[in-house]
């Protein structure tokens, strides 16, 4: 209970800091990437270990001063002195540390994005730093004058761009006394695919473009139809369909002996804009997984008909960043 | 987070090498029992890592109060304190699993470390300490992750310890220097229980020196004014022991009547100072015999130097003594009895052989010569005698003949004593090394040695020292050369490259140990500050942290800083971070010339915003009309920026009104 207690004063503290000293958390702006941590990007405090260290210290010094003995208290200030080095050599861990660019290969929306950040560093190497958005955290080293990547998993609840607002890039070495810490707040949107429908139905089959049915369940006939397009064939249009629906629909007819596979967000039309988005992304998935060809009508675009992974990434990135309500 | 394996037993070497210099010292039992719990747990954990249970762990912490108690009655004081601490130290390894433990076992290291130090003060304890300080510095520097040698853990740590002992070496010394020294205690009399260190007693047994003797290390040093007595002359007292039970010396009753003066010189006094190890015990050894009590001492009546309290740090004394003397006074019959009782049935044949020597000789001379001679015939020095029964004075006597001064002494004054001569044991020092380099006399524990007085009416008391009827070379080349068949001691060079090293022990006791308030207080002499107070000393402590600080600040700053574009970028943020401070805010993608604008509408002072102006249209023309502006213009604009002065910020509306 008071951990919770704790946490959310400690969140509160923050969100006052950050409210009325935005020049010391630097949260407001985004910043455009690289970023090279310098010294007005960071901040140093002892830790809990630290602390407790420093009353150590003290109690030491006040022993060693009480008993008159001075190789005692030599070796307290050779410590305390020690102690106080790691500051400047914590320090020195972040400083000139620069992030060079930040990536993620998509995920869907539910999933872990995991987000690779890579940095550059000088002629010094650093080791222990840690990388954290939130609870997620990885510890990572980077040798002198090199590059490397540090991937942090961060869930992404939502499709559509991913910002991944402020990092904190953090170290307690040499010894654990002093925390060095620095946000930094990469200008950065990373992909985030929409969720998969869990047991999605079958797509629905239809025949080739002769219009000749393959036999599928009683669902996937209605969800066959399309609304009507300028420049479909009179015999496509359903007129019974038609008749009901006080509009013009077409039959979809792209399921050609070709193996061509249409699905279409109109046809889906009781289920609501991000139903249907979360049913066409687990049947574009499927469809990729099983090796076809398909097409994918959405209300403002209709992308393929193809087949690969750029055709699948093209397909769920506009599935991901689709803004059209439902009718 | 866990723990690796690796990580777990660097932590738990150091925790070991703190507890390792107490453990000479713990009852052995308890030693051997907190080492072999650890060395279990730490066995274990190799084959299953995982937490102890608490059923384990609460009794253990329980049954380790409990033995320090019953061992010492109590937990507070240095030698409980240390037990306890030591044993929590090991026990806590039993529960150590996360990261978060393994820094408590060793911040705790560090203080089991620092606390070893108030048992033994000399320069290679507090270096082995220093050592073992790097060593914890390692094991902290192991729990970080992701190292960068994962491979080396050990060796990386050690290098980034001693890296940062190294650089906090200036501020560690500044730090020792000007940390005011308390006057007195805050709390407890220092030292003074007794404990662990060996020393002269106010007891002497059979076999009672042999640890002593067997010891080393230093005890005296002792630098003379002027050219230092003969070897056979360096006798330093220490105790006088009066009473005899039968098997032991005691010194029964102090005498506190203050020394009369009764004291005749037959040469000139010796003036030295001389500094003296701590023993935790009240006697101040001087070379015999003492002129007058040395400053903050005693001199009792039987001329022994005793301290106010017990000597818990070293000392230095100065005194003066004579080597050559007479007493000009008659025995008191008090002292005379006390100086002829022996204890009722013991020692039979020796109380027979001395009045054999009293019928057969002529006067008090003759008797000690006879008894000399008896020793010189057939007696043999060692120091690994054979072991005496009840009658230890006969035994020796007549059966083993062999031992070491205490044998010689108490026997020889057991005969005395029978002959109706008055005399006493004293012990002390005989002997030391003198370091011609350096010139001062270092005596050993080693040099412990006892020896006899006898009461002549004509002369007062007089030093006999019966030893040297048997052994010559004990008293003229020292403890080493009358040993050198028993092998206590190692081979002579090691000896001798000691005796050499100890100008440096010489000069750690001198200039680190023995540094107190009172020496502080001079330590800003040269500086026109005189007797410097607390306050005085913790302004230069201060002023000697900032700089320090300040200077390694900077050094870590340096190159620390926003290297985005070129010279006139970084003046440019530069002045779009003074204005930001001044109220003038620039928004993101604001060009140059529309912040000039705001900033023109927000700047009251006509002069101030001309300037603002100027500068700006500097700016403009120097970024956009080159495509590598020459430096010397850049440091001319960085210049204007430097000087540029703005005025806070004013909202359009008041500067409308406002007069200026």
């Amino acid at each position: 209970m008071t951990t919770v207690a704790t946490h959310s004063i400690r969140q509160r503290v923050l969100a006052f800091a950050e409210r009325r000293l935005p020049a010391l958390t630097r949260l407001r702006r985004a910043e455009a990437l690289p970023v090279t941590l310098h010294r007005r990007h960071i901040y140093v405090l002892p830790t809990r270990f630290g602390l407790a260290f420093g009353v150590l210290l003290a109690i030491m010094l006040l022993g060693a001063l009480n008993y008159g003995n001075n190789p005692a208290l030599l070796l307290t200030c050779v410590l305390g002195a020690a102690a106080w080095m790691s500051l400047f050599a914590g320090f020195r861990t972040l400083s000139g540390l620069s992030l060079l660019d930040i990536g993620a290969p998509p995920c869907h929306a539910g999933d872990a994005l995991r987000v690779t950040c890579r940095f550059a560093v000088d002629d010094r190497a650093r080791p222990s730093l840690r990388l954290g958005r939130g609870d997620a955290e990885v510890a990572f080293a980077l040798p002198a004058q090199s590059s490397g990547t540090a991937t942090v998993e961060m869930p992404a609840m939502t499709r559509g761009w991913f910002r991944p607002g402020r990092l904190k890039i953090w170290s307690d070495q040499p010894l654990g006394l002093f925390v060095v810490w620095s946000w930094v707040h990469p200008d950065v949107a990373l992909l985030v695919y929409p969720a998969i429908e869990q047991d999605a139905p079958p797509w629905p089959r239809f025949g080739g473009e002769d219009g000749s049915r393959i036999a599928s369940g009683g669902d996937g006939e209605l969800a066959g139809l399309r609304d009507y397009r300028v420049g479909d064939r009179p015999r496509l249009i359903a007129w019974k369909a038609s008749a009901r629906q006080d509009k013009l629909l077409s039959r979809e007819s792209e399921r050609r002996s070709g193996d061509v596979v249409a699905f279409t967000h109109a046809a889906l039309a009781p289920l609501d804009h991000e139903s249907r988005i979360r049913r066409l992304t687990a049947w574009v998935v499927a469809a990729d997984d099983a090796g076809l060809t398909w097409r994918l009508d959405l209300p403002d675009q209709i992308i393929g008909p193809s087949q690969g992974s750029a055709h699948r990434h093209a397909c769920l990135r506009a599935l991901a960043l689709s803004t059209h309500a439902a009718h | 987070m866990r723990l690796t394996d690796r990580q777990y037993e660097l932590v738990a070497l150091t925790a070991f090498a703190a507890v390792a210099p107490h453990l000479p010292r713990l009852p052995l039992s308890f030693a051997i029992a907190i080492v072999f719990i650890a060395v279990l747990r730490v066995a274990m954990r190799r084959r299953h890592a995982g937490p102890v249970s608490a059923w384990i762990r609460v009794p253990l912490v329980a049954v380790l109060v409990g033995a320090v108690i019953t061992q010492y009655g109590t937990l507070f004081g240095r030698e409980p304190g240390s037990a306890l601490a030591a044993g929590l130290l090991m026990l806590k390894l039993v529960e150590t699993e996360r990261v978060r433990d393994a820094r408590a076992i060793l911040g705790f290291s560090a203080f089991v470390l620092m606390s070893a130090l108030l048992f033994t003060q000399t320069l290679a304890a507090t270096l082995g300490l220093c050592a073992v300080l790097a060593l914890l510095l390692a094991a902290l520097h192991a729990l970080q992750p992701a190292p960068l040698d994962p491979a080396h853990p050990l060796r990386a740590g050690l290098r980034s310890g001693g890296l940062l002992l190294g650089l906090g070496l200036p501020l560690a010394l500044a730090s020792f220097l000007f940390v005011p020294r308390l006057g007195a205690p805050l709390w407890g009399a220092p030292g003074g229980d007794g404990f662990g260190r060996t020393g002269i007693d106010d007891r002497m047994s059979p076999g009672g020196l042999t640890e002593l003797l067997v010891d080393d290390s230093p005890a005296l040093r002792v630098r003379f004014d002027t050219a230092a007595p003969a070897p056979a002359q360096r006798y330093f007292r220490a105790i006088v022991l009066w009473d005899f039970d039968g098997t032991t010396w005691t010194r029964e009753r102090q005498f506190q009547e203050p020394a009369t003066d009764s004291l005749e010189a037959l040469s000139p006094p010796v003036g030295y100072e001389i500094t003296i190890e701590p023993t935790d015990r009240p006697w101040v050894s001087v070379l015999d015999l003492p002129v007058e009590a040395p400053e903050n001492t005693r001199l009792s009546s039987d001329r022994v130097v005793t301290a106010r309290g017990a000597l818990s740090t070293p000392r230095r004394i100065r005194a003066s003594s004579v080597t050559t003397y007479r007493f000009s006074i008659t025995l008191r019959d008090e002292e005379r009895k006390r100086a002829l009782s022996l204890p009722e049935g013991f020692n039979p044949r020796a109380l027979e052989l001395a009045r054999r020597l009293r019928a057969e000789a002529t006067g008090d001379d003759a008797v000690i010569r006879a008894a000399l001679a008896n020793f010189n015939a057939s007696f043999r020095y060692t120091l690994s005698p054979p072991p005496l029964g009840r009658h230890s004075v006969d035994d020796f006597l007549f059966d083993t003949q062999a031992g070491y001064c205490e044998h010689y002494s108490s026997a020889f004054v057991v005969l005395m004593r029978a002959a109706g001569i008055p005399a006493r044991v004293v012990t002390g020092y005989q002997g030391g090394w003198m370091n011609e380099g350096s010139g001062y006399l270092l005596v050993r524990q080693s040099d412990a040695h006892a020896w006899s007085e006898v009461w002549l009416e004509d002369r007062g008391w007089v030093r006999v020292d019966p030893t040297a009827a048997v052994s010559p070379e004990r008293i003229e080349r020292g403890a080493t050369a009358a040993n050198r068949d028993s092998g206590w001691f190692g081979t002579e060079w090691w000896l001798e490259a000691r005796n050499h090293l100890d100008v440096v022990n010489r000069l750690w006791t001198e200039t680190i140990v023995q540094f107190n308030a009172l020496r502080q207080r001079s330590l800003l002499t040269p500086f026109g500050v005189r007797d410097a107070d607390h306050g005085d000393l913790l302004r230069v402590l201060a002023g000697v942290l900032a700089v320090f600080l300040g200077v390694a600040t900077w050094w870590v700053m340096r190159g620390s800083r926003d290297t985005r574009g070129d010279a006139l970028d970084a003046a440019w943020r530069r002045l779009r971070r003074r204005a930001a401070r001044r109220g003038h805010e620039a928004r993101d993608g604001e060009g140059p010339l529309d912040y000039l604008a705001r900033l023109q509408n927000g700047i009251a002072d006509e002069h101030a915003r001309g300037r603002v102006t100027e500068v700006v249209h500097d700016y403009v023309a120097l970024r956009y009309a080159h495509v590598a502006p020459p430096p010397e213009r850049i440091a001319a604009f960085a210049r204007l920026v430097r000087e540029l002065r703005l005025p806070r910020a004013v909202s359009a509306h008041r500067r409308a009104t406002s007069t200026d």
